[in-house]
């Protein structure tokens, strides 16, 4: 729980800029970066993961514990449940909409 | 250490509050493309806007960060000037994602206009309802700094609000991913 250098923080700080500068340009046009709207939606989502493990390694200090490391255990089962919800969500209401009969479809 | 378990009882906290974003992103990614013939994301967000918010977050926790720092030193001036900032950031994002929020129902686009306008402010609202709480939280902190001995037990109050404050700004990035970048791609 102390304090980390000051470098440490300002290093965290620069490298979040860079990427949400770097995710910004990608939405502003794709087509810039040669991709197609799918494959820059996955590099956004992808510059976000890197986004967050930034913050969480820099910011969320709370990694360094004494004893077993408990933080760390509920961090790793909150993520799976977390991409369990979000990507089940998504397939399962993805088919759904697919699998209607022809007159419900909107 | 007394502590390093309310730190842990707090992390806690902290990680369902994450399933419960994590649930309203799900609902908002399989109503956005619901509009009822009305504004699609991209006709309605404004980038450039969006950023702006986005950068001053990010600036906001990295001066939490130096807070807490501070706090750490034992320094206390340094401390309450930097979560005075922090504080400003925070407050100069809630005003404009307020500001936002009235343009949008001013334009007749308010959440009563579709499932995926109602998903949107349900989502964006919630962060926003948390970012007040720590606004809230943090003045009560810089009194504290104010006015009580840094003992480890108040620094593990202030800790705890920093905690709050980062994981916010994590929130925020997915919001800007999904919601505004998501949402002006396609």
């Amino acid at each position: 729980m102390e304090g980390k250098p000051l470098a440490f923080r300002i290093t965290g700080l620069v490298g979040s800029l860079l990427l949400t500068l770097g995710a910004y340009l990608l939405i502003i046009d794709p087509g810039f970066f040669y991709l197609t709207k799918e494959t820059a939606i996955i590099a956004i989502v992808i510059l976000a993961a890197l986004q967050a493990m930034i913050q969480f390694i820099f910011f969320l200090n709370v990694w360094r514990e004494k004893g077993p490391p408990w933080n760390l255990g509920v961090f790793i089962s909150t993520i799976s449940i977390i991409l369990i919800i979000v990507i089940f969500s998504i397939w399962i209401m993805h088919h759904l909409d697919y699998n209607m009969m022809p007159k419900m479809k909107s | 250490m007394v502590s390093d378990s309310k730190v842990f009882g707090f992390w806690v906290y902290l990680m369902t509050d994450l399933i419960v974003f994590a649930v309203l992103f799900s609902a908002f990614i399989v109503l956005r493309n619901n509009t009822f013939g009305g504004p699609s994301g991209r006709e309605l967000f404004s980038m450039p806007f969006v950023l702006t918010e986005t950068l001053l977050l990010l600036t906001s926790t990295f001066t939490c960060s130096l807070g807490m720092l501070f706090v750490h030193r034992n320094q206390k001036r340094s401390a309450i000037f930097w979560f005075l900032v922090t504080f400003v950031c925070g407050l100069s994002f809630l005003g404009m994602e307020l500001f936002e929020f009235s343009e949008l129902v001013k334009g007749g686009d308010s959440w009563q206009r579709s499932a995926f306008l109602s998903s949107f402010f349900t989502l964006v609202g919630t962060h926003g309802f948390h970012i007040s709480i720590g606004l809230i939280w943090m003045s009560v902190a810089m009194f504290r700094i104010y006015l009580c001995p840094l003992t480890s037990d108040v620094i593990s109050k202030i800790f705890r609000m920093a905690l709050f404050w980062h994981f916010l700004d994590i929130v925020w990035v997915f919001i800007f991913t999904v919601v505004y970048g998501m949402g002006h791609i396609l």
